[in-house]
């Protein structure tokens, strides 16, 4: 590992992080904006990596087009496909059929995601397709400077919902779960711990994996709500939040503008690439 | 030792047998090594995929039926970093779904092969007719400056050899390349030959030494892939020659998009493959290109029959356009008939190329042309003065 | 030589231009086939024309018919105007009502109830066209289209395929049964 890490700024030398050596560091310091909830799941994911002592040479990120998107491409030292807006899941579908011994995740937002690439969501849950997919859920277009999203709650106004936000957010997590994927999480940018933990398990698991991020956008979200420091969000989270299995003991009306926060599902289906490659051995001679 | 796929398809070796040319495509790929496919069904390309799906596995290889045709595309990039030979086949209204993809392989130098059995539009259109249609979106459906590279069967033979041609092309220039067959050549069963395996011809990925980078330093440069401890970055922004984003600089992008256009610009004359047929004394030339060349054939060779010297240019390769062919063809004729199943898209291009006038003899509806009609076309121009056909709408 | 099978989905049109074609090529002829796609081939009118040739095949669609097979009346009404003069009309006679009749050298034959009554199985009156249409049109070779049709039907059902086969090209000759 590079000892001396080029980050321009303070003159004062900087001891390395332990985790630095997963990033691509001649391009640091990131671009993401002050407060910006993304640098928390780049270390949770990274303090992931770590724990489970996996090769960055073994994996391959896949991302879309957003903020959320930079966290592994091209930050993150791996092999990385920036794909185009709401694709990654599909690229990863490709990319994973052919080398299965790679670790495919992808990280995006809940735009790119939720929003134009839905269907892929849905349908890469369904084959059950072994790909771990981060979802960084910031409730709007941010990179675009604060559009609504369909991840962005009810009532909230936005640049594109001046007279608040007339439309319901979609719950994903629970959509990934119904459509089939073996492990399912929310989580908040507060929850770090428990995050890093899902992490680990969603990289794991084999099959499709899918975890809800709640991340902080104070400068393109918070400006519009009043929300303008990551403190005021991680607050947010803090209080609004409910365990899974607290939640099932609360009524439709208690549970309106919280967070379920928990593991959704667990389970073992068979995996897609596995049940397609073993249709070549069919084939094979011998 | 024989591969799989040496051995499953060396029992095609040298047959005859009555296929699609949907069918010959599919073979076609599988002859020039293709590993990967991911596509959606649409008429008239889905046999496209069922003889991949019943194929592949027999090779070695993978299918997969995606939610639509924009992850197809998807897949297939996804695909070919990972290490595969990759393809899809769609018609019309698929196509338009993959444009922004293809930009995305083309900016990031992926190899693919694209088949599109153009059927008749716009939108749903007559779904199961041929249609020569997409001629123009193939050249410019993606947005931004760009060169591509595009191909049109004539024959079920033909629709196996220029399959294998697409992949080699795509290795060759780095560029996603596109079969534009159409719903007629697609749909119509003919005798193909096969080839024997050992004798196709296939362009392999050139991959970099170490420390090599894989957008830039040379015209069409080696490529990477995934999985190789690299850490490759691969992305559609403009980047530098070790493919990392530079979005700021003007002379970065410039230098990019000129060299990408420029690859393929340059081999033109490589590239390019035509079918002349030139007589003394030719007044009138016809141009044609995938299935309207048959009856297109067909009219000049009866017209030279009854006496009337007519010039035949064939296009295989339509973009990039083969300008040297046609102005050749030009020199010689005072009048070229372009024949085709749109509203003269062809015939625009070849009006670049030559003073002297250009009848477009357009036929849509999802009909083909026949002999006769040409032939009458020939007929009533073929003297060079005057013209009853070519009233562009 | 431009032939077109006729007729409403489920009656083997397709299958039948698609085994004329195949034995055009085990004769060493050209052979182009062409047929109507979708939902039309399923239930619908439905048609496959061939064309056979000793030379290279220019013509994509045929512009007149040498032969027109027709096995329903909507078929016959509908593609009876792309025969030409001297063509030859083959009918099921039980479908199709020609009225006074349309001038053309036309033969018939009770595909159907032939396959039905011989056969026990509706769905061999195809294979019994094809034998009756193989006596009456020099297109292709006998041993060709047999090969064809050994090819190309379900294994198990060669032998039933090859007897109805021949009883429609013993009826087509006018032999006796």
């Amino acid at each position: 590992m590079n000892d001396e890490p080029i980050i321009p700024g303070p003159a004062r030398p900087l001891k390395p992080h332990r985790l630095l050596k997963f990033l691509r560091q001649e391009i640091l310091p990131t671009a993401f904006c002050p407060g910006c909830g993304c640098g928390t799941v780049l270390n949770s994911f990274a303090q992931a990596v770590e724990e489970l002592s996996i090769d960055p040479k073994d994996m391959v990120f896949v991302t879309g087009i957003g903020c959320s998107s930079w966290i592994p491409s091209p930050y993150f030292k791996g092999d990385t496909l920036h794909t185009t807006h709401g694709r990654p899941i599909a690229f990863a579908t490709g990319v994973k059929i052919m080398r299965p011994d790679l670790k495919v995740v992808v990280i995006a937002g809940d735009g790119d995601i939720a929003g134009i690439g839905g269907n892929h969501l849905v349908h890469a849950a369904r084959r059950n397709i072994d790909i771990t997919v981060l979802m960084v859920n910031n409730w709007n277009y941010g990179m675009t400077g604060g559009q609504v999203s369909p991840a962005t709650p009810f009532g909230v106004p936005t640049t594109t919902t001046p007279y608040d936000n007339p439309e319901h957010p979609l719950e994903a997590a629970e959509l990934v779960a119904a459509a089939g994927a073996n492990y399912v999480s929310r989580w908040t940018t507060y929850h770090v711990f428990p995050l890093m933990e899902s992490i680990q398990k969603a990289l794991e698991i084999e099959g499709f994996s899918f975890i809800e991020i709640l991340s902080q956008c104070p400068v393109s979200y918070g400006k519009m709500v009043d929300m303008r420091r990551a403190s005021d969000f991680l607050k947010f989270y803090r209080d609004q939040s409910v365990r899974v299995h607290k939640a099932k003991e609360m009524s439709a009306e208690e549970l309106e503008g919280k967070i379920v926060v928990g593991k959704l599902v667990e389970r073992q289906r068979s995996e897609f690439v596995t049940s397609l490659r073993r249709i070549n051995e069919r084939f094979r001679e011998g | 030792m024989m591969t799989q796929r040496q051995s499953r398809l060396s029992g095609f070796d040298n047959r005859t047998l009555f296929l699609l040319g949907d069918e010959a495509a599919a073979y076609g790929a599988l002859y020039a090594g293709c590993d990967f496919f991911a596509g959606y069904p649409i008429t008239p390309a889905s046999e496209i995929a069922e003889v991949m799906s019943r194929e592949l596995p027999r090779v070695d290889g993978y299918y997969v039926q995606m939610e639509d045709e924009i992850a197809s595309l998807s897949a297939v990039i996804g695909a070919v970093w990972a290490g595969a030979k990759a393809m899809t086949a769609t018609s019309g209204p698929g196509f338009s779904l993959m444009q922004e993809n293809i930009g995305y392989a083309i900016m990031t130098e992926t190899p693919c092969v694209i088949i599109d059995v153009q059927r008749s539009g716009p939108s749903t259109g007559q779904a199961t007719k041929p249609a020569q249609g997409d001629v123009l979106q193939a050249r410019w459906g993606t947005h931004g400056d760009h060169e591509i590279i595009a191909l049109a069967p004539s024959s079920v033979q033909e629709c196996f050899e220029l399959t294998v041609e697409s992949f080699n092309l795509a290795e060759k220039y780095r560029i996603p390349v596109i079969l534009l067959m159409d719903g007629e050549i697609g749909h119509l069963r003919e005798s193909i030959t096969f080839p024997a395996y050992e004798d196709v011809a296939r362009e392999e990925r050139r991959l970099a030494e170490p420390e090599v980078e894989s957008f830039g330093g040379e015209d069409v440069p080696p490529m990477s892939h995934f999985g190789e401890g690299r850490f490759i970055h691969v992305t559609g922004s403009t980047h530098k020659a070790s493919g990392m984003r530079d979005v700021s600089t003007q002379a970065v992008h410039e230098d990019l998009v000129t060299r990408l256009c420029r690859k393929i610009v340059d081999a033109c004359a490589e590239i390019s493959s035509v079918e002349e047929d030139f007589v003394d004394g030719a007044k009138i030339g016809v141009l044609a290109y995938g299935a309207t060349a048959r009856p297109a054939r067909g009219a000049v060779l009866e017209a030279r029959r009854a006496g009337c010297a007519v010039d035949f240019l064939r296009l295989i390769t339509i973009w990039p356009f083969p300008e040297e062919a046609v102005k050749r063809l030009a020199d010689r004729v005072d009048t070229i008939l372009v024949p085709e199943m749109n509203l003269g898209q062809i015939a625009r291009e070849v009006e670049r190329f030559t003073a002297a006038p250009v009848l477009p003899l357009s036929k849509i509806g999802g009909v083909p042309h026949t002999i006769d009609e040409i032939l009458d076309a020939i007929r009533a121009n073929g003297s060079g003065s005057g013209s009853t056909v070519g009233q562009r709408p | 030589m431009n032939i077109r099978f006729s007729g409403f989905g489920g009656q083997g049109i397709v299958l039948s231009g698609y085994i004329f074609g195949v034995a055009a090529v085990f004769d060493g002829k050209q052979a182009l086939q062409t047929q109507s796609y979708g939902s039309e081939s399923r239930g619908g009118g439905c048609r496959s024309d061939v064309i056979i040739s000793e030379d290279e095949i220019f013509e994509l669609a045929p512009p007149r018919l040498d032969v027109l097979v027709a096995l329903s009346q909507a078929a016959y009404d509908a593609y009876l105007p792309a025969l030409r003069e001297d063509g030859t009309l083959i009918l099921e006679d039980d479908l199709v009502d020609t009225g006074n009749g349309s001038g053309h050298r036309t033969f018939r034959i009770k595909a159907t109830d032939i396959a039905h009554k011989k056969f026990g199985r509706k769905i061999m009156a195809n294979m019994v066209m094809l034998g009756f249409i193989c006596a009456i049109v020099e297109a292709v070779s006998r041993e060709g289209l047999e090969r064809a049709i050994l090819d190309n039907v379900p294994k198990g059902t060669e032998e039933m395929n090859q007897q109805a086969f021949e009883e429609g090209y013993r009826i087509g000759k006018g032999e006796p049964g």
